[in-house]
């Protein structure tokens, strides 16, 4: 982007967002809104407790295993729903319903299957995340050109050599784009698993925070937050863009 | 087992001395689409054979029935013999698009055929090495499908076929998607290749002037559903200049003799 001739960072914008933030916060025109600066140095006080590094350890931790357990289970699924018609007949309408639907009306269920604890908020991670790493995957291997199976089998690859050496390969740029979507969907469902458990990682900081109106820190656990997201979204875009090079030259 | 297969060979066909594959009553139909009817035929063995005809002949069917892609309704498929259902190492396919893993280096993609195998890393690079070679894509080992032009991709797909050493080489329009000058760069290697490798081909075309400048036998097939319609042996000799080939009397009398044969299929 140019201005006035000037060429403009990226980041500019953001930045412009961040300086009115500041002045809006200054003008102490809404309660619900403290200035950028006051966020940001209770942010840096806030990462120093130990209830937040509690709250992250165990945040994290059920977020990498829901992200696990529905890139483990979704990718296998996607693929046999791209191979096996009648899998993708009973599947299908499944996989889309649940990839569309508003999923938080579901966690409640979840609490009354899993408990209040870790678990629900796995099994929140899971269901928010897998459906889209189903159907992106399900959409790499059916575009996968027929000739390279026909040159796997005609070159006699066993079944496993198939999937493993052509197959997986063949669909790795849309399975990569799945899990990012996976990855950020799977944010959304600990961050609503947790609220509605609320007595779990930063589901329990945010209902301190914003019951005792500490909204500086309650606006710098969801920078926090935003960050993170952003982070992982952008490692795996990394990863992407590696494969890229020959998703374009199918 | 091949003699007993043999004496079923219809008289009004020009019997081959030493047949490798041989076709025998293959039908195929896709739903009420009749593809193939009833086709017999013997690939002589060392030779080049092409199947020609119109779109919608079949012939591409015909071929991968026989790399045992596709199962016939009807009829079998025998190499050296045998009676064969699926792929084997005996066959080898070269495709139309190529079928490249545009993951793989040139070198693996050559040496794909091999690995499958189950053959050691070392040795089966040695082998892709001296194919790329062969095929004059010497320098290109390390390169990728998509830095590759056409021709390019098409001579590591001829690498990847020869270097798995098959008896039969089995090829679907390998040209067609290929440019015009590379083609007949192409073509004319292909007839070098022929004389140092001692191999089958068959090979599938839509290009009459293809097919008798470079085969050996010619089958021509004709439409809806495909039959056997005629087999021509052009007698030209390849081993000058190949530019030479396309002013031989005798080339050029056997293209307008398949034209007149086949302009009643044009549209």
């Amino acid at each position: 982007m140019t201005l006035f001739g000037y060429r403009v960072p990226m980041m500019a914008s953001l930045l412009v967002w961040c300086v009115l933030w500041e002045i809006v916060g200054r003008l102490d025109l809404v309660f619900l809104l403290p200035p950028l600066s006051e966020v940001l140095s209770a942010a840096v006080g806030l990462v120093q407790t130990p209830s937040w590094q509690s709250a992250t350890v165990t945040t994290l931790r059920a977020f990498f295993t829901g992200m696990v357990l529905s890139i483990v289970i979704g990718v296998p699924l996607g693929i046999l729903m791209g191979r096996v018609k009648i899998a993708d007949d009973l599947l299908g309408m499944w996989v889309n319903i649940f990839s569309s639907a508003p999923l938080s009306a579901l966690v409640p269920v979840l609490m009354i299957l899993f408990g209040f604890g870790e678990r629900t908020i796995v099994a929140a991670v899971f269901l928010f995340a897998i459906w889209i790493i189903v159907l992106d995957t399900r959409a790499g291997v059916r575009h996968i050109s027929p000739s390279l199976i026909e040159m796997a089998r005609s070159y006699g690859a066993s079944r496993r050599a198939l999937y493993l050496k052509i197959i997986l390969w063949a669909a790795l740029p849309e399975i990569l784009a799945g899990i990012r979507l996976g990855l950020i969907r799977g944010v959304k469902g600990v961050v609503i698993g947790q609220l509605l458990v609320a007595i779990v990682g930063y589901g329990a900081l945010f209902e301190t925070f914003s019951r005792n109106f500490r909204m500086a820190e309650f606006w710098a656990l969801t920078i926090i937050l935003f960050a993170f997201a952003l982070l992982i979204a952008e490692l795996i875009e990394r990863a992407e863009a590696k494969v890229e090079y020959y998703a374009g030259a199918r | 087992m091949r003699a007993a297969v043999l004496r079923k060979e219809p008289s009004s066909m020009p019997a081959p001395i030493d047949p490798i594959v041989e076709v025998r009553g293959i039908s195929k139909s896709y739903g009420s689409t009749e593809a193939l009817r009833g086709i017999d035929l013997d690939f002589p063995r060392g030779k080049l054979s092409s199947l020609l005809g119109p779109s919608g002949c079949g012939k591409t069917t015909l071929l991968k029935i026989i790399a045992g892609l596709i199962k016939a309704n009807a009829g079998s498929i025998a190499v050296d013999g045998k009676v064969v259902t699926a792929p084997g190492p005996e066959r080898a396919f070269v495709f139309q698009d190529f079928a490249l893993m545009p993951w793989a280096t040139a070198l693996r993609n050559v040496a794909f055929g091999l690995e499958l195998r189950g053959k050691a890393r070392a040795e089966r690079e040695e082998i892709a090495r001296h194919y790329i070679a062969e095929v004059g894509l010497a320098g290109f080992e390390d390169k990728y499908p998509h830095q590759l032009s056409g021709g390019m991709r098409q001579r590591v797909g001829l690498a990847r076929a020869l270097s798995v050493d098959a008896d039969v080489l089995l090829l679907d329009e390998p040209f067609s998607a290929v440019d015009e000058q590379n083609r007949r760069k192409f073509q004319e290697d292909l007839i070098r290749l022929r004389s140092n490798q001692n191999k089958t081909f068959i090979f599938v075309t839509h290009s009459i002037e293809e097919a008798v400048y470079i085969s050996d036998r010619i089958v021509l097939l004709s439409p809806r559903p495909g039959r056997v319609s005629q087999i021509i042996e052009p007698e030209i000799d390849r081993s000058g200049d190949p530019d030479l080939i396309h002013r031989d009397k005798h080339y050029l009398d056997t293209v307008q003799e398949i034209w007149q044969g086949l302009k009643q299929y044009a549209e």
